[in-house]
């Protein structure tokens, strides 16, 4: 299929009054590794949110591969709630909290979606979900419940239960920052797994060095504006907006402490 | 945390064990007292001429009381958990239509003594509707309807008790609120909500023995009859009272024990 897998254009969002998202468009191409950084409240995770329609946009319009959605926030003409549904399938939502049902065990978790959603077969979701857990290495916690994984398991467990509904693109909202520090790298691995495979991903992240390693384009966000862009070499290695050089600036500082703390 | 709740539950039995010994005691030495004072006076309620025979001889009619009482309990606890699934439910829409209506059904009829009710359900929604209502239709009714306001309450409670972060990873997979809910949120609730449903069950078999003032011909009411039949009240509405109590006691036993259970999984 030929132009961009994820077209967003002038896209809107506001909580009242509150202005969260001014004019956002983006172009994400198949295949394509996207990290989101900025500071908190710049509005990353609500574009992030705004992807697969877990909050509605106020204007602006989204495709995913053949799916257009158009909001108009005055008529709110939104779709039904079946192809909303549907277009929040074709997207896998990675969260920050796991979000795992805690009253299904691991194989559970997994099979839910192919089962519940797209009547797969139970056989075949199975044997499926055991294919995803091996991949994220967890396959001999199949038949655990949730609260009896470590944060990082979940976090695997959850990635293999958004890629049971075959997305064409998977997002991830900080999908680390719940995270024990010595937990992060195995997530941190299983997504890079991914973006070896070719999946389209887009990450919230405050991991600067793994967007550095792992990404294929950089957005820094501030106050609801995509304020650069671009592949990691120059929006984290040469910024050309101030805000931007700020914002890495600072964390630079912050890891250079951390550093010397750990030796210290 | 785990201990503590390990050890809490056999001391809160062995607390009700202690209870039930105290209280048995004391009615057997009122009745020793009793038995000896009676046998040397004779007079006032010492000379009280103890006649349990009475229930032998009426044991048929008590029984079918007691079947009533359970039969009754049981149609209107089902009835009561319809009405509080779908009362519950529709009180989580958005709609005011919606939830403005249930909202007062349920504030009317936990604000209102419930005999208050029977009494009005009988003998004045006749007069209003034109339709004619046996005493059981409308104390079934009635009945449904009160524990139906209550149960309504455990059940959007229980519910709205579910983080948000389960409806967000629901949908995020491409579920339908319909499938969310079924799939997702009332499996969980439902833990929740079984112990104060339990509780709630047991008052609905309690409020049953309202049902005599409408001449339903449960447990209190025959026993009022047999009463007036036969002048022995003290032994009928002790034994009516121990009835109950006997059938209550291993329920609420039982319900405590779900708690502890329901509460326990959690952690």
């Amino acid at each position: 299929m030929d132009g961009p897998l994820i077209e967003i254009s002038n896209l809107k969002k506001a909580f009242g009054q509150n202005i969260v998202l001014k004019d956002i468009s983006l172009q994400i191409e198949r295949g394509q590794v996207v990290a989101m950084i900025g500071p908190s409240g710049s509005g990353k995770s609500t574009l992030l949110r705004c992807i697969n329609l877990l909050s509605i946009p106020n204007g602006g319009r989204i495709t995913v591969g053949a799916q257009t959605i158009e909001f108009d926030g005055a008529r709110t003409a939104l779709p039904n709630e079946r192809s909303l549904a549907r277009f929040r399938a074709s997207t896998g939502m990675v969260f920050q909290h796991f979000n795992l049902f805690p009253h299904m065990t691991a194989l559970g978790n997994v099979m839910e979606g192919p089962v519940t959603v797209l009547k797969t077969p139970k056989a075949q979701a199975e044997a499926e979900a055991r294919a995803l857990l091996s991949k994220v290495g967890l396959l001999d916690r199949a038949d655990y419940y949730p609260d009896k994984l470590s944060g990082g398991q979940k976090q695997r467990v959850a990635i293999a239960r958004a890629l049971a509904m075959k997305p064409s693109v998977m997002l991830f909202d900080e999908a680390t920052s719940a995270l024990d520090p010595e937990l992060v790298g195995e997530v941190l691995n299983v997504i890079k797994g991914l973006a070896r495979e070719g999946m389209t991903m887009i990450l919230v992240t405050h991991e600067i060095g793994f967007a550095r390693e792992v990404a294929d384009q950089v957005i820094f966000m501030r106050d609801g504006v995509v304020a650069e862009c671009g592949p990691p070499s120059v929006v984290i290695d040469n910024p050309r907006q101030a805000s931007t050089r700020a914002f890495l600036g600072r964390f630079k500082a912050s890891s250079e402490a951390a550093g010397v703390d750990a030796v210290a | 945390m785990d201990r503590v709740e390990s050890l809490s539950e056999p001391k809160s039995r062995s607390h009700l064990g202690t209870a039930l010994l105290v209280v048995l005691a004391l009615a057997g030495g009122w009745a020793a007292f009793q038995h000896l004072s009676g046998g040397s006076s004779g007079v006032g309620v010492a000379g009280y001429d103890w006649d349990f025979g009475v229930l032998w001889k009426y044991r048929g009619l008590l029984v079918s009381g007691l079947l009533y009482t359970l039969l009754f309990t049981v149609i209107c606890v089902v009835l009561g958990l319809i009405v509080g699934l779908v009362t519950g439910l529709g009180r989580l829409s958005s709609n005011p239509l919606i939830t403005a209506p249930l909202r007062a059904y349920i504030e009317v009829f936990r604000c209102t003594p419930v005999l208050v009710q029977l009494v009005w359900f009988y003998y004045a929604l006749p007069v209003l509707t034109g339709l004619e209502m046996s005493a059981v239709v409308a104390a079934t009714l009635c009945l449904s309807l009160y524990g139906g306001a209550f149960y309504s309450e455990i059940v959007r409670g229980g519910i709205i008790s579910i983080d948000a972060g389960q409806t967000e990873a629901a949908k995020a997979i491409g579920m339908t609120r319909l499938q969310l809910l079924r799939r997702v949120i009332l499996p969980q609730a439902f833990k929740k909500m079984v112990p104060p449903l339990m509780n709630q069950s047991i008052m609905q078999l309690k409020n049953t023995s309202l049902l005599s003032v409408l001449a339903v011909p449960d447990l209190l009411y025959q026993g009022q009859v047999i009463a007036h039949d036969t002048y022995r009240p003290l032994e009928l509405y002790t034994f009516i009272a121990i009835a109950y109590f006997a059938v209550l006691l291993p329920i609420t036993i039982w319900a405590k024990r779900m708690e502890y259970g329901a509460r326990s999984s959690e952690v």
